[in-house]
């Protein structure tokens, strides 16, 4: 667990550290995952080492968002005052975000990527 | 009127803003009340509509308020748990991996979907929330909100909104989103794991692959997909989007 954990941190300050110096607009964990990818390609034998506590971590993902989403109670004035804009424009924009998406993927795979055969096995 | 029990509160009271000042408080009841809240969650067969996040802030607010206990000091405490958003968002590289064979045969309709998502949600945010009047600030605030947390405060900061209030927007559309998918997607007949994975990884960021990786693995792996990349898509078109419509309204 700890040479796991350790990989992600390192991952996460390689990919911090290169945004930084390159003024680069994207967040550094984002750049990490995309490094950690490339080194699994690269050598897949890393995987078995980091599986099961990217797993844990990414089981608990949800818990991550709460002491941010607590945060709340800083803005409930503003809330408040614009609690009809915020609220319909923050649960209409989401559904037709995943309206828009889903449909979106799924014209296109039609038209470009057909599924494969259920020959191979594969469940649809 | 018995004066021990004023006392003996009094006595709890000091306790309280004791250990209220040190970070250990905030950790411990981040991880109790959310377990309590993921229980809940297990109890009602992982029912979208029980969304642990929602139960858990809105459990944490409400004793924080009760107590009178500043954000910033349970923060103190909580930044731990926050702080691990950072190797869970590398941690990703796993199940993105082991997924690798079909994001390469899927990578036009996943890109489509991705610009087409993203845009989406936000023109709608800024359109529905100028039409309702709301402050440009606000309006700030809301365009990047399908984003994860991070990039979201990062983008809202560029564009002249309140990073801490996207932050709390970002939390409560990934709730929306998780709550609301399966029964949208139901609605839509999208039946396909990878199609209802990535969509709501796009729409609805970390909260949304949380709730994909609790129905299946290749759901979150896709969904997981979706808000890395939605995260790098946001970071650089964003600003861009959101600065123009901002401008015009």
């Amino acid at each position: 667990m700890i040479p796991a954990l350790a990989t992600l941190l390192v991952f996460q300050l390689l990919g911090e550290a290169l945004v930084f110096a390159l003024a680069a607009p994207v967040p550094g964990p984002v750049v990490g995952l995309a490094l950690l990818l490339l080194v699994l390609v690269l050598r897949p034998a890393w995987l078995q080492a980091i599986k099961p506590t990217a797993q844990t971590l990414l089981q608990h993902l949800s818990l991550l968002f709460v002491p941010a989403g607590v945060g709340v109670m800083l803005h409930l004035q503003r809330l408040g005052d614009e609690a009809l804009a915020i609220g319909v424009a923050l649960v209409l924009s989401t559904l037709v975000g995943l309206a828009s998406a889903a449909l979106t993927m799924a014209w296109l795979m039609k038209r470009v990527a057909p599924a494969p055969q259920p020959v191979d096995g594969e469940q649809p | 009127m018995n004066p021990v029990l004023p006392a003996a509160a009094e006595r709890l009271a000091d306790v309280w803003v004791y250990l209220a000042t040190t970070p250990l408080l905030g950790l411990t009841i981040t991880l109790l009340v959310y377990q309590g809240a993921f229980m809940l969650y297990q109890r009602s067969g992982f029912h979208p509509l029980a969304n642990p996040v929602a139960m858990a802030v809105v459990a944490l607010g409400t004793l924080l308020w009760a107590t009178g206990t500043p954000y910033a000091t349970y923060f103190e405490g909580a930044q731990f748990v926050h702080f691990l958003l950072g190797p869970a968002t590398v941690a990703l590289a796993v199940p993105l991996f082991e997924q690798l064979a079909r994001l390469k045969r899927l990578w036009l309709p996943m890109l489509g979907s991705l610009v087409v998502g993203t845009l989406a949600a936000t023109v709608t945010a800024i359109g529905v929330g100028w039409v309702l009047g709301a402050s440009k600030a606000t309006l700030a605030s809301l365009a990047p909100k399908s984003v994860t947390t991070p990039v979201a405060m990062g983008i809202a900061e560029k564009i002249g909104g309140l990073p801490s209030l996207t932050a709390v927007l970002v939390v409560c559309t990934g709730i929306v989103g998780a709550a609301s998918a399966r029964f949208l997607f139901d609605a839509l007949r999208i039946t396909d794991p990878t199609v209802r994975g990535f969509a709501l990884g796009t729409a609805a960021h970390g909260i949304g692959t949380a709730r994909a990786f609790q129905v299946s693995q290749e759901m979150g792996a896709f969904a997981g997909l979706a808000m890395g990349l939605s995260a790098l898509f946001s970071a650089l078109a964003l600003p861009l989007v959101a600065g123009l419509l901002l401008r015009w309204v």
